[in-house]
């Protein structure tokens, strides 16, 4: 294994988060001035716990909010952008590691790919 | 307070604890979990939702410096990633479990601690080289840049490491925190990895870890968008600058203030879960 394919993969990955947070963070910010401009009425209750609404608690429902232009759906959609980075990593290490012939970890790449796959399907 | 003040008050205390956090090493969640139940009346569940959020952000942040400086070790990292991912989805599944008091009991302790590592270094013991057969399987090795040149390592004790790292992602998924300093706990005093491999590799860590629990945080409703957006922005911004300005400060005396505001932080948690009130 050589030592500069190291590098270029773990430049790679560096590269992949910085642009998945800024990208992120950019959506949370306009979803954020949106939310700020719309709303006027006093503070909801985060005091004692209810649950976010249902519309902020799958993905099949953030999207469904964007589509009705919703602020909040924007910076839900946001903080997905967000959870997404750190996957697409993971995925670049099982390409990263096929294309330098390390099947080992490769494999190990793929066991955590699957770990956060499920913890994202599976229901409470 | 209506929803503007809110926000602004909010953005500007994650500011303060994303710059703290970067500061102490400890990360931002440590500090703004506390600060939004204690003094916002916040409920811890939505607290650490929010923080959560904002450990992903800033662990992808932090990428710029650790690709600038090639210590990570990202087959270390990836391996011990399966500990951590596995040990977070226990502490979200036990978030459910536990009452909000006792998780802000051992968020307390979990501060104290942390405040007591980030002042105490351990003396420097000469890190063996003797091979660990394991480690050499595995391929738990590399090299890293010194003043001398290239320094080859080689990880011991990969299983307690390994354990350790479970432990760390269970903290990380029960407190919404990333749980830095017992990842670095585990590389560096277990597995004996030179010390700046050990924290650019587990903040390269902390990502993937927070993302184990995130679908469930966002199932359960943990994560409210309102709430997430100034926590975010703040402790992002807050850690960018602060990480900036750690390379040139007198860092020193700058700890010691923090851990003291840590110590106090923690205390009062303790004393808020004892008593019922979180």
């Amino acid at each position: 294994m050589s030592y500069r394919g190291d590098q270029r993969l773990e430049i790679a990955m560096g590269r992949l988060l910085q642009i998945g947070v800024t990208v992120a963070a950019m959506v949370v910010l306009v979803g954020g001035l949106l939310y700020l401009k719309h709303s006027t009425g006093p503070l909801p209750n985060y005091q004692q716990f209810h649950g976010a609404p249902t519309a902020y608690e799958s993905v099949h429902g953030i999207l469904g909010g964007l589509g009705r232009f919703d602020s909040q759906s924007l910076i839900a959609f946001g903080i997905l952008l967000l959870i997404a980075t750190p996957i697409c990593r993971v995925i670049f290490g099982v390409v990263g590691f096929s294309l330098l012939r390390d099947r080992f970890y490769a494999a190990v790449s793929v066991t955590v790919l699957i770990i956060l796959i499920l913890s994202l399907v599976s229901r409470r | 307070m209506n929803i503007l003040s809110f926000t602004i008050s909010v953005f500007c205390i994650s500011i303060l604890a994303g710059l703290l956090g970067a500061l102490t090493g400890l990360g931002g969640g440590v500090v703004i979990v506390p600060v939004l139940c204690l003094a916002f009346k916040i409920d811890l569940h939505y607290a650490i939702g929010a923080s959560l959020v904002s450990v992903i952000a800033t662990s992808s942040g932090a990428a710029a410096a650790y690709v600038r400086e090639g210590f990570s070790n990202i087959r270390i990292g990836m391996f011990l990633e399966i500990a951590t991912t596995l040990g977070a989805l226990f502490g979200a599944y036990l978030t459910a479990k536990i009452s909000g008091n006792w998780i802000g009991v051992i968020f307390g302790v979990v501060l104290l601690y942390s405040a007591w590592a980030s002042l105490h270094k351990p003396p420097a013991e000469p890190k063996t080289t003797q091979p660990d057969s394991l480690a050499i399987r595995l391929n738990c090795r590399g090299s890293y840049p010194t003043q001398s040149g290239k320094e080859e390592y080689v990880a011991q004790h990969v299983p307690t490491g390994f354990g350790i790292m479970f432990i760390a992602g269970t903290l990380s998924g029960l407190l919404g925190i990333g749980s830095g300093a017992v990842k670095v706990l585990a590389m560096d005093q277990v597995m004996k990895l030179p010390f700046k491999v050990s924290t650019t590799t587990s903040n390269f860590m902390i990502g993937v870890t927070a993302t184990a629990s995130a679908g469930f945080y966002l199932s359960r409703g943990y994560i409210l968008p309102g709430l997430s957006m100034p926590v975010v922005l703040g402790v992002l911004a807050g850690s960018l600058v602060g990480s900036r300005v750690l390379v040139n400060a007198h860092v020193r005396t700058l700890r010691l203030v923090f851990s003291i505001v840590i110590v106090a932080l923690g205390a009062e948690m303790i004393f808020n879960g004892l008593t019922g009130r979180l």
